[in-house]
């Protein structure tokens, strides 16, 4: 009985391969029920992102199950073993463990410290929660990830700080007007940098978007995309008046917004702060604009370095979160390891009951014409010798449950003394624990991302 | 035993202010924050406690000489930062506003808290009615200031374009721009019913409406520099200019405070 994690991502495969293998989220359910039909496949999940797809299982045997899901990938996508093999990695129990948290935590991300990936780990369980592909192992191992992520996000500063262009302007734009909500925003020229910045922008609050383009039909397109208005391209300087953030790439080969433009645009609008995002090259915006008050200038480079102080901060912060991940695993496994050893007592116990019942019997039958109290006395005597040979083999598996030591095979051991494996093969002996879905917070489940 | 709870106030006042600024630098240590925020409100109480307890013993408010009167600035200032930070949620306030305090609290602790008698003169209900007035205006200009100065941080590394640590922590410039305005249009009317019921209050006393007792000859010029402030204000003055002469304002509060009413001669002598 092991967890293993079969898959691929942005380290090990191109998008080409990602997007053969990937599972699209309206069908995963079928491939779930199919995943289960392998042998040895107890529990399975699936996650399938623009960045990775991967398998998480609970098996049998890890060896066989790692197999067994490899013919599943090549079966259901129609694919050769041998093309797969290259770009899947294979990681089994303890390590399966380490990965799924690793994952959860945003360290295996392209991007480190992302948020994205924690809620599409959720939406992927609870897809396989509705499918009821998952039990006991992968339900505590997803929700054990799922709080190891957030004790990573809240102990250190793995997330912390813009690292891309676009959420480098949002967070300033943050730090300058707080609530973005009601903010006016103005794209002059239509650049596909100035769109993603745009976008970042109205996913973070902001409602209105002006459109300013030397052809005014490409501004119109753009401002029908993002619901907002076009104006022409001359009248740009008097609209300075109603925006609060100006995005401008309009590629022009001097500056198009002027320091007296600004001055004057300031004054009618009383000063009320304006961040302006310079992303074209050559700029665009007189740098001089920057020494007026309440005018906040960055342009490609000053946003640029400050994606690069806050990626060498997430490195450094990765390492704490690498510890945090190590003694997190630690703790699973040990879970892991008492509850093998539940079914092993019980099993022990079942089996030691079973003979002591059939000799009990064997024996009063042969004694003929003995009273009932005799009987009490010699059903009592067998109880308490098995219960003193019991006794020290279980008190050591209970310990062996609770052992950090992760080399421990006291309950293989056992197994194998007892003959527990051979005999005892009873079904129905894992219990089926109730999902419980509503542990699980979804403040990050709206990042459903579409792989742009 | 009374100083006792003095005592044991400045100390919490240290130790939130020194829980705050190092939360400024280990902002994921959460717990350190809202251990400041608790021993914040524990200084108050027992800031409270003192004040209520000398209240008794000397029979009058205990806003009469400098002593008393930075006490009560101190406990003004503490009041307007916890209705801040449960309102508004901002930690960084603390590790600005907890400093100030403690600044402000220490030589009082020096001074001699004996509990002196009062000209009978003065002995009246404006007493009470002006000096209050007069402090609560005052930590209120504290707290704009402070703001100003946090305003004037953030300000300076975003024009820089050198975003420190620090600047994680602080708010955005909106919030402090807004936060130290609300200050100032509660502040300015707050200072001026205090100017106003001292008024009334000499009046009854000596017999005058105004005498250009140099407290007050440098209140009015406070007075005037506020006043000033909202109206620029109004005509749409903000941002870094007025974050600076919030602080000017305050500068004048803290002279007039700790250096006008110590030297001169006047009737605010104490």
């Amino acid at each position: 009985m092991g967890i293993v994690v079969v898959g691929l991502s942005h380290k090990t495969a191109p998008i080409e391969v990602r997007e053969k293998l990937n599972f699209p989220e309206n069908t995963l359910p079928d491939s779930l029920r199919k995943l289960m039909e392998y042998e040895g496949i107890r529990e399975s999940l699936i996650v399938s992102t623009c960045n990775r797809v991967e398998i998480y299982a609970s098996v049998q045997d890890s060896a066989q199950g790692i197999d067994r899901i490899k013919q599943f990938i090549s079966e259901y996508h129609g694919l050769p073993r041998e093309a797969l093999e290259q770009s899947l990695y294979v990681y089994p129990d303890a390590q399966g463990v380490r990965h799924t948290f690793r994952v959860a935590s945003s360290l295996d991300s392209l991007v480190l410290g992302e948020a994205q990936i924690l809620g599409q780990l959720k939406d992927a369980f609870d897809i396989a929660l509705k499918t009821k592909t998952t039990s006991t192992i992968l339900n505590k191992l997803i929700k054990k990830a799922i709080s190891v992520a957030k004790r990573v996000r809240t102990e250190t500063r793995l997330a912390e700080g813009a690292v891309s262009i676009s959420s480098a302007a949002v967070e300033l734009a943050k730090k300058i007007f707080g609530d973005l909500n009601g903010k006016n925003v103005m794209l002059l020229g239509a650049g596909e940098m100035a769109e993603l910045a745009a976008q970042h922008l109205l996913g973070n609050g902001v409602k209105n978007i002006m459109v300013a383009n030397r052809t005014f039909e490409r501004a119109e397109e753009l401002a029908k995309e993002f619901k907002g208005d076009a104006i022409r391209f001359e009248h740009f300087p008097d609209a300075l008046l109603m925006v609060d953030i100006l995005i401008c790439a309009t590629g022009a080969a001097h500056y198009v917004v002027k320091r007296d433009m600004v001055s004057r645009a300031l004054k009618e609008r009383r000063n009320k702060p304006i961040f302006m995002i310079d992303i074209s090259n050559p700029r665009n915006i007189d740098p001089e604009v920057d020494k007026i008050d309440n005018v906040y200038l960055y342009d490609i480079d000053d946003l640029q370095s400050k994606v690069n102080v806050n990626t060498e901060g997430r490195a450094k912060e990765a390492e704490k979160a690498e510890e945090i991940v190590t003694q997190e695993v630690e703790t699973y496994l040990q879970w892991e390891r008492a509850l093998d050893a539940v079914p092993t007592i019980v099993d022990l116990r079942e089996k030691v009951e079973d003979v002591r019942k059939r000799e009990l019997e064997k024996a009063l039958g042969s004694l003929n014409g003995i009273s009932e109290d005799q009987k009490r006395a010699v059903d009592l005597m067998s109880q308490s010798i098995v219960n003193k040979l019991l006794h020290a083999p279980l008190v050591v598996l209970k310990l062996a449950a609770s052992s950090p030591d992760s080399g421990d095979n006291t309950i293989a051991i056992a197994r194998r003394l007892f003959n527990l494996d051979k005999e005892l093969k009873r079904p129905g002996h894992k219990k089926a624990v109730e999902p419980d879905t509503a542990a699980i917070p979804d403040e990050s489940r709206e990042s459903k991302s579409k792989c742009r | 035993m009374n100083l006792l709870f003095f005592q044991v106030a400045t100390g919490a006042y240290l130790a939130a202010a020194a829980g705050y600024i190092s939360y400024m630098f280990k902002p994921d240590k959460k717990w350190v924050s809202r251990a400041s925020l608790w021993a914040t409100v524990a200084g108050f109480l027992c800031h409270i406690a003192y004040f209520s307890v000398r209240w008794h013993e000397a029979g009058r408010i205990p806003i009469t000489n400098f002593f008393e009167a930075a006490n009560f600035l101190g406990m003004g200032i503490i009041f307007v930062f916890l209705v801040m930070e449960f309102r508004f949620k901002i930690a960084a306030l603390g590790s600005f506003m907890l400093p100030l305090v403690v600044i402000l609290m220490v030589p009082v602790l020096i001074l001699s808290g004996d509990i002196k008698e009062l000209n009978p003169v003065l002995k009246s209900g404006w007493l009470g009615v002006h000096t209050s007035l007069a402090v609560l205006g005052d930590a209120a200009f504290a707290f704009a200031c402070i703001v100003s100065i946090m305003y004037l941080i953030q300000e300076r590394q975003l024009k820089a374009k050198h975003l420190g640590a620090i600047f994680h922590r602080l708010p955005s410039l909106d919030i402090m721009d807004t936060l130290s305005y609300k200050a100032l249009t509660l502040g300015w009317p707050l200072f001026t019913l205090g100017m106003i019921t001292g008024s009334i209050w000499a009046n009854s006393a000596w017999g005058s409406y105004w005498s250009w007792d140099p407290k007050e000859t440098w209140s009015l010029i406070t007075w005037v520099i506020y006043l000033v402030l909202l109206h620029l204000r109004t005509i749409g003055w903000r941002g870094r200019k007025m974050a600076f002469l919030s602080i000017v304002g305050f500068v004048f509060v803290l002279v007039s405070f700790f250096v006008i009413s110590r030297v001169n001669m006047g009737k605010h002598t104490f």
